[in-house]
């Protein structure tokens, strides 16, 4: 599983240009773990940008707007490093797939709904990724520890803003407060989906890193959070998941139609 | 943590609502040390709802690009400036003023290790 071709150092900047350059060929079962990791980065990254120009404040576009910049980084590595192993590039997987191809969990696709929606289900994506990522720098795939590196450390920031605004918005006036639980009480749903283990995964073994492992971490840092904004777990109903086998809810569809009509209509373009 | 109100967040938080001048958040001076820089200098001012946000959006908004090692930030409100109409008062040249230099003054004969 070891890639020992390609040695790079924790925590060296890398980009989707020399993972495409000097990587070598990942396994099928690499790069379809590649895939997933990098369309959960994506979809959550054309969500997020969406808010460019709509935020509640300027700087809360940029903020956003940055958030959204670093998912498409990791998303670009992810997907660069998986297209090796099908002769594809980081377009044909972005622009050029179908919904029922996309193996991201279903939270990333929900719509953004108001500002605490947003918050809320960002709030759940950063920590999970962030458990994921710090272990994954471990991985025994040496490209899969050297992306994780990089993207650990943004993710961090990701998970603090995102609780900053879980804390402001719940404390706040009567209004955001509601807001808040409203906007958990939508995301709350996709979070099992987070963590179920697959057989893809447990085939992979010290590559990846098993969702299923990061629960009690990931249960610890966001109780905090609640507990701090004096918020209860949500409880309840569990969407019936399944984004990792190309299911997903009705949101993907047009996501993805924005996202890849242009290059779908002029294919290969550049600009 | 505070529990202050964060007023904005409520008005503006839908997509098709408009923010009132009232709600707008204070604002605040943004100081970033360069990793070559001994001083912190001014680096611009951004609205804020709190102190804690204020640094992380000014991280976003002047660290981006590996400018700084470190950030404060200041209420807008807090700094007392000089009133720019006296200016010609407060900052009237020194010229025909040399006296104000230390070089302005002759050594006096006789006095040693000066």
């Amino acid at each position: 599983m070891s890639d020992t071709s390609f040695k790079i150092s924790v925590g060296e900047a890398l980009t989707a240009e020399q993972i495409t350059a000097q990587a070598s060929k990942p396994t099928d079962a690499v790069a379809r773990y590649a895939l997933r990791l990098g369309d959960d980065a994506l979809v959550l990254a054309q969500r997020l940008g969406w808010w460019i120009a709509r935020a509640p404040e300027l700087e809360e576009d940029i903020a956003l707007g940055n958030i959204a910049l670093d998912q498409l980084g990791h998303a670009r590595s992810f997907l660069s490093y998986a297209a090796l192993a099908w002769d594809k590039t980081e377009d044909d997987l972005a622009y050029f797939r179908d919904e029922h191809e996309f193996t991201n969990v279903q939270l990333v696709e929900q719509p953004n709904g108001d500002f605490a929606h947003a918050i809320a289900r960002q709030f759940i994506v950063a920590h999970f990724q962030f458990e994921l990522y710090r272990r994954l720098t471990g991985s025994s795939n040496d490209m899969l520890a050297a992306i994780a590196a990089k993207a650990v450390k943004e993710v961090d920031y990701h998970r603090d803003h995102a609780t900053q605004w879980v804390l402001r918005l719940a404390l706040g006036t009567e209004e955001s407060r509601r807001r808040m639980i409203a906007g958990l009480g939508v995301m709350w749903p996709y979070v099992e989906e987070l963590f179920e283990d697959d057989e893809l995964v447990t085939s992979l073994g010290d590559a990846a890193v098993p969702p299923s492992t990061l629960r009690e971490d990931f249960d610890r840092a966001v109780g905090a959070v609640l507990a701090e904004a004096e918020l209860d777990v949500p409880q309840g109903f569990v969407a019936r998941g399944g984004g990792r086998r190309g299911v997903h809810t009705e949101f993907l569809g047009p996501l993805l139609a924005e996202m890849q009509v242009l290059a779908r209509a002029h294919p290969e373009a550049t600009w | 943590m505070s529990k202050k109100p964060v007023a904005a967040a409520t008005d503006t938080m839908t997509d098709t609502a408009t923010v009132q001048d009232a709600d707008v958040w204070p604002l605040w001076e943004v100081f970033v040390r360069s990793s070559r820089g001994l001083s912190h200098l001014h680096a611009g001012s951004l609205n804020a709802p709190d102190a804690e946000m204020a640094v992380r959006n000014a991280r976003d908004l002047y660290t981006r690009r590996n400018e700084g090692v470190s950030i404060w930030v200041v209420p807008s409100s807090a700094i007392t400036a000089s009133d720019p109409d006296e200016k010609d008062a407060f900052f009237e040249s020194p010229r025909g003023k040399e006296y104000r230099h230390a070089s302005y003054y002759t050594e006096s004969e006789g006095v040693k290790h000066l």
